[in-house]
């Protein structure tokens, strides 16, 4: 037996292309060209889901047929402030908050940064908005964070 | 049908660095000791179910890497890779296929090198890359998210959550198997380094390598092997939605799938009154504010009782229901053999054979299992 554990280090860096589909096509061009936020109606049980998507998570079974455009103001449902680094994966620096923004009108929360704010201020249920990045790519950080109103 | 059980149990030593083996013989170690305890060789197992999440060991396929580990040459083997209840959702196939009628013994691995990769960057590419992986990076955050919440309904303390990793530490004290032996205080909880609000380091679980493997038997054959024999009683599982947005996990008043699961798994299993009835539970806690929401979920309190319940010590291992004698997912986490050891610490309690973490007398026990975004294992042990 040897008393050295012998390991390899190595990275394996794998190139990903992510599909949006039909309905978050639609909403990230809608995002990126016009700087509007949509969300999608149920058809059965009428609720306004955000993340839009083609099926309603909880009936499952006629599509999502009605676009439903939001003001893009919310309240905050739920929130944390992120202090630890991770660079590689964090979408900026900490620390930073991140929450549950429940957009006027729908009735699914979006996890987004809350932004532009004093981070020992936040508080569960305050209001905020949706500011756009000046430079849009069509991804969900064309909303680039979420600031009190 | 007739009854399932389980007869043999096999855990590997859980480290932050099992460097001293390869993922090969690490599975293995955990398959000879459960075959060790069950008396069986590898000729007498019909089926092999193997679980880990392969990404975090940046790997793929890794039911054919570990073969000579598993010992699943030339026999059917199945992978099961769903997240933190990987582990969990090893017994209840186990528990399926022997049912089925189509195996007699079905050895069940639930293994993990986390050490290996980047746990925090495979825990991000858990989450839907279009939608939520940009903004909600790992685990701590959405986790304490969880935690304010249930703070915010409920007005828990951070002492309070500090008390709960002061138990789960001490507990795991007696168990020789268990990644972190800690002996802290609420103090030092407290003054551990602030991760996400609420959330500190010593609220988190670790990160572990290690494997557990168990031996399912149909009733006949399982007395055969052994007069000790954990039954299995019920079993249940529910899924939530995909988004944390409108998932499970956010709402910090419960969790959903496992207040649901529960429920069920009493129904199956004939159980009113589950605080009097059970006597042990090896409940999946991936930190201390974990622990406090999803007590809550188990139908044992009232919701936001759960504070109270570990403050008065009624869930120590002197209370009158003891949860995580073994020091639980805090003091120890190999993601894919997580729930698994949840479930073989819930039979090692049934079976007397807990050492020094045992609870006297238990003929009825459960363990949960937790994982995606907010889904719940739950399956119910007894004499
Ligand atoms: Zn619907």
């Amino acid at each position: 037996m040897s008393d050295e554990y012998v390991t390899l280090s190595t990275k394996l860096a794998m190139p990903y292309r992510y599909v949006a589909g039909v309905i978050g096509s639609k909403f990230f061009t809608e995002l990126r060209d016009n700087k509007k936020i949509l969300a999608r109606r149920c058809p059965e049980c009428k609720r306004v889901i955000m993340p839009p998507r083609e099926y309603c998570p909880k009936c499952f079974s006629v599509k999502t047929d009605e676009w439903v455009e939001l003001s893009g103001e919310g309240s905050i449902e739920s929130f944390t402030i992120i202090r630890y680094t991770e660079p590689k994966i964090q979408p900026v620096e900490p620390p930073y908050a991140v929450g549950v923004i429940k957009l006027d009108g729908t009735d699914g929360g979006l996890t987004h940064i809350i932004g532009d704010v004093d981070l020992d201020k936040i508080e569960v249920g305050m209001r905020v908005k949706a500011v756009f990045s000046d430079e849009r790519r069509g991804n969900i950080l064309d909303i680039g964070y979420f600031k009190p109103i | 049908m007739g009854r399932v059980g389980i007869v043999g149990i096999g855990q590997t030593q859980f480290r932050s660095k099992r460097e001293d083996v390869n993922s090969v013989e690490l599975v293995n170690e955990a398959v000879r000791a459960a075959l060790a305890d069950a008396q069986l060789t590898i000729k007498d197992i019909d089926a092999i179910i193997i679980g880990n999440m392969e990404h975090f060991e940046s790997i793929n396929y890794s039911e054919m890497w570990t073969i000579d580990g598993s010992g699943g040459y030339m026999k059917p083997v199945m992978k099961i890779t769903t997240g933190g209840t990987t582990g969990s959702t090893i017994a209840c196939a186990g528990f399926y296929q022997v049912s089925s009628g189509m195996f007699d013994r079905v050895l069940v691995i639930g293994w993990e090198h986390l050490s290996e990769s980047d746990t925090t960057g495979a825990i991000a590419s858990c989450s839907d890359p279009i939608w939520e992986r940009s903004v909600m990076a790992g685990a701590v955050g959405p986790l304490a998210i969880v935690a304010s919440e249930y703070m915010r309904i409920h007005g828990t303390t951070e002492e309070d959550a500090a008390r709960v990793a002061v138990q789960a530490h001490k507990n795991a004290l007696n168990n020789p198997y268990a990644h972190l032996h800690l002996d802290i205080t609420v103090d030092d909880v407290l003054n551990s380094a602030m991760l996400s609000y609420p959330m500190k380091l010593l609220d988190m679980c670790p990160t572990s390598d290690g494997a557990c493997a168990m031996v399912f038997a149909e009733d006949k054959s399982a007395r055969e092997i052994t007069d000790n024999v954990a039954w299995v009683k019920s079993v249940a599982t529910r899924h939530d939605t995909a988004f944390f947005g409108d998932g499970g996990l956010k709402h910090g008043d419960k969790l959903r799938s496992l207040y649901l699961a529960t429920e069920e798994a009493y129904t199956r299993a004939g159980i009113k009154n589950p605080f009097k009835e059970l006597d042990v539970i090896e409940m999946y806690e991936p930190s201390s504010w974990s622990a406090l929401t999803w007590v809550d979920s188990l139908h044992i309190c009232e919701p936001g009782e759960a504070p109270k319940l570990f403050e008065e010590g009624v869930l120590s291992m002197k209370g009158e229901l003891p949860l995580n004698p073994s020091g639980g997912v805090i003091s120890t986490n190999p993601i894919g053999a997580t729930g698994a050891v949840r479930v073989a610490e819930a039979a090692l309690q049934i079976r007397g054979m807990a050492d020094r973490r045992q609870v006297p007398d238990v003929e009825l026990a459960m363990a949960t299992g937790f994982g995606g975004s907010g889904w719940s294992d739950v399956m119910i042990l007894e004499r």
